[in-house]
């Protein structure tokens, strides 16, 4: 099974409340997905030229501002760092790549969540509303969020196999579903470069997602060619800097409802999930197409 | 007889329901509906039943006698395997809407998603709106009139279910073809639409069935069992 949820804000003045609004969205769906949970949320972006990182190490009490001293000394750049239960943001002027790198020298056990300008992903093994209460998700601010509960079929649940992936800067991924070519696909990949830390099939849609960006690809490209190159049920929802994307499989496997008002557009897998959403008995409601590419957001 | 499934379970209210005697007409309203699944399910008495919002998965499933109106959306599987009686969705309904039901009619206002009717063996199906996909597939008896459009494999290895489509037909599936309007069938039609509440006119529909050119309907695979 798994849940998938997300929230766009049309309305600027609902950005306070963000986090508000979404929680009870992702909780809804613990009956699709009890497991473990996360979310990625868009917003407090750094200017250009400076970097954004989610860290996180299994333990609660690791030493952050050890890890953001060495990085202030490689780079001779101010780290700050925001510390949220066994995860922390960091931001510094920097790049991408040569962060990432020296974050894997310095501290090999740190996993990277996410890297951009504007994106942080938490997420956890746990029922949604202990992960939601874990990262404070309700105090949350920002433009968008996209969120998973995940009910684990293609592999085991750990942190590591919970939504969402990351995709490349500012990119993220959730997936309802399973696919079938998962393994011969992976191997194609790691041939390409690209890495992989489980045995994960939605790892692998991840992955595929990160090639195609890196080669040119737009977002509506690359989803294009999952659609064609992934074998599998599924129904993606991809987080950009700028907004969210919807697709589903050809033969529209996996449930997805979109919900649209002046303020907002929501998509879940269920209803139920956008019932306590201000408005949402006016809303516009409908279906996402089979195969059909859907994007909200800022151009 | 009112409920609010914002104060009660679901569990509650589907027991209550259960608990009416076999015979009662009783009118039931529900309110505090938020996509909530399984409500009214496995309904056996000849009751008014009033959803008052969007209902999720399997409204009216197995439903019998029981007249069930939604003034909302549905989920998947709306009157799945309904033996008898009438659901009405004021709203769009969700794939597999009506799904091997037996008996009784759908009455879709808004659109119905794929697999609409899918395995239908004898229920009546009216969506004044469009199907999805892969609807009617493995039909065995029973109608189904769409007023819009139908989408891609249409009567997909269908068996003996009648098809009346007024729009386009996106593609028809294995073995289902367009087929002539008799007098019965205008017949037929009329009385579906007219119980339907449609103003469309059964000579705007094209009507489609099995080609009986499958597997199932040779002879000679007979003696293989």
């Amino acid at each position: 099974m798994c849940g998938i949820v997300g929230l766009y804000l049309k309305n600027a003045e609902l950005e306070s409340q963000l986090g508000e609004l979404f929680e009870p969205m992702l909780i809804a769906m613990t009956d699709r997905g009890p497991d473990s949970a996360g979310f990625a949320i868009y917003g407090d972006e750094v200017e250009e030229g400076m970097v954004k990182l989610t860290l996180q190490h299994e333990d609660a009490n690791y030493h952050w501002h050890q890890l953001a001293g060495q990085l202030e000394e490689e780079f001779n750049t101010p780290v700050s760092v925001l510390h949220n239960a066994n995860a922390a943001v960091f931001k510094l002027k920097g790049e991408e790549s040569a962060v990432r790198e020296a974050i894997v020298d310095y501290a090999p056990d740190v996993s990277i969540m996410s890297v951009g300008r504007s994106i942080e992903i938490l997420k956890s093994i746990g029922l949604p509303k202990e992960i939601a209460a874990k990262f404070n998700l309700k105090g949350m601010k920002g433009s968008h969020i996209i969120g998973h509960t995940r009910m684990a079929t293609e592999s085991g649940v750990s942190m590591e196999g919970s939504h969402p992936f990351t995709t490349g800067m500012d990119l993220c991924l959730v997936h309802n579903g399973s696919l079938s070519n998962h393994n011969r696909l992976r191997e194609e990949l790691k041939a390409k470069g690209i890495v992989f830390e489980t045995e994960n099939d939605s790892e692998v849609a991840a992955g595929y997602l990160t090639w195609r960006l890196k080669e040119g690809a737009t977002v509506k490209e690359a989803l294009e060619g999952a659609i064609e190159d992934l074998d599998g049920f599924f129904t993606f929802t991809v987080g950009t800097k700028d907004g969210f994307a919807v697709v589903r499989d050809p033969i529209a496997c996996k449930p997805a409802v979109i919900a649209e008002t002046d303020d907002y557009v929501a998509m879940a897998s269920e209803y139920h999930a956008l019932s306590t959403l201000p408005g949402i008995e006016q809303a516009k409601l409908w279906e996402p197409d089979p195969g059909k590419v859907y994007f909200w957001g800022k151009e | 007889m009112e409920f609010d499934l914002k104060k009660q379970t679901v569990r509650e209210l589907n027991q209550a329901l259960h608990d009416l005697p076999k015979d009662s007409t009783e009118s039931v309203v529900v309110n505090g509906m938020s996509g909530d699944h399984n409500v009214c399910v496995g309904m056996d008495q000849p009751v008014d039943i009033t959803l008052n919002g969007h209902a999720g998965y399997y409204c009216a499933g197995m439903n019998k006698s029981a007249n069930i109106t939604v003034l909302g959306n549905v989920g998947q599987g709306v009157a799945e395997n309904m033996m008898s009686g009438k659901v009405h969705v004021k709203g769009n309904a969700s794939q597999s809407a009506a799904a091997t039901a037996h008996g009784g009619l759908l009455v879709v206002d808004g659109d119905a998603a794929a697999r609409c009717g899918i395995s239908m063996k004898g229920v009546n199906i009216v969506v004044k709106g469009s199907v999805g996909h892969m609807s009617a597939f493995m039909g065995q008896s029973g109608c189904m009139v769409v007023c819009g459009d139908a989408g891609e494999a249409l009567g997909d290895s269908l068996y003996e279910a009648h098809l009346y489509v007024k729009g386009k037909v996106a593609s028809l599936g294995a073995d289902c073809i367009e087929k002539e309007m008799r007098p019965e069938h205008i017949e037929e039609l009329q009385a579906l639409l007219d119980e339907a509440g449609c103003e469309d006119k059964p000579e705007e529909f094209t009507r489609y069935g099995s080609a009986r050119q499958l597997y199932t309907f040779k002879v000679d695979n007979a003696s293989a069992y």
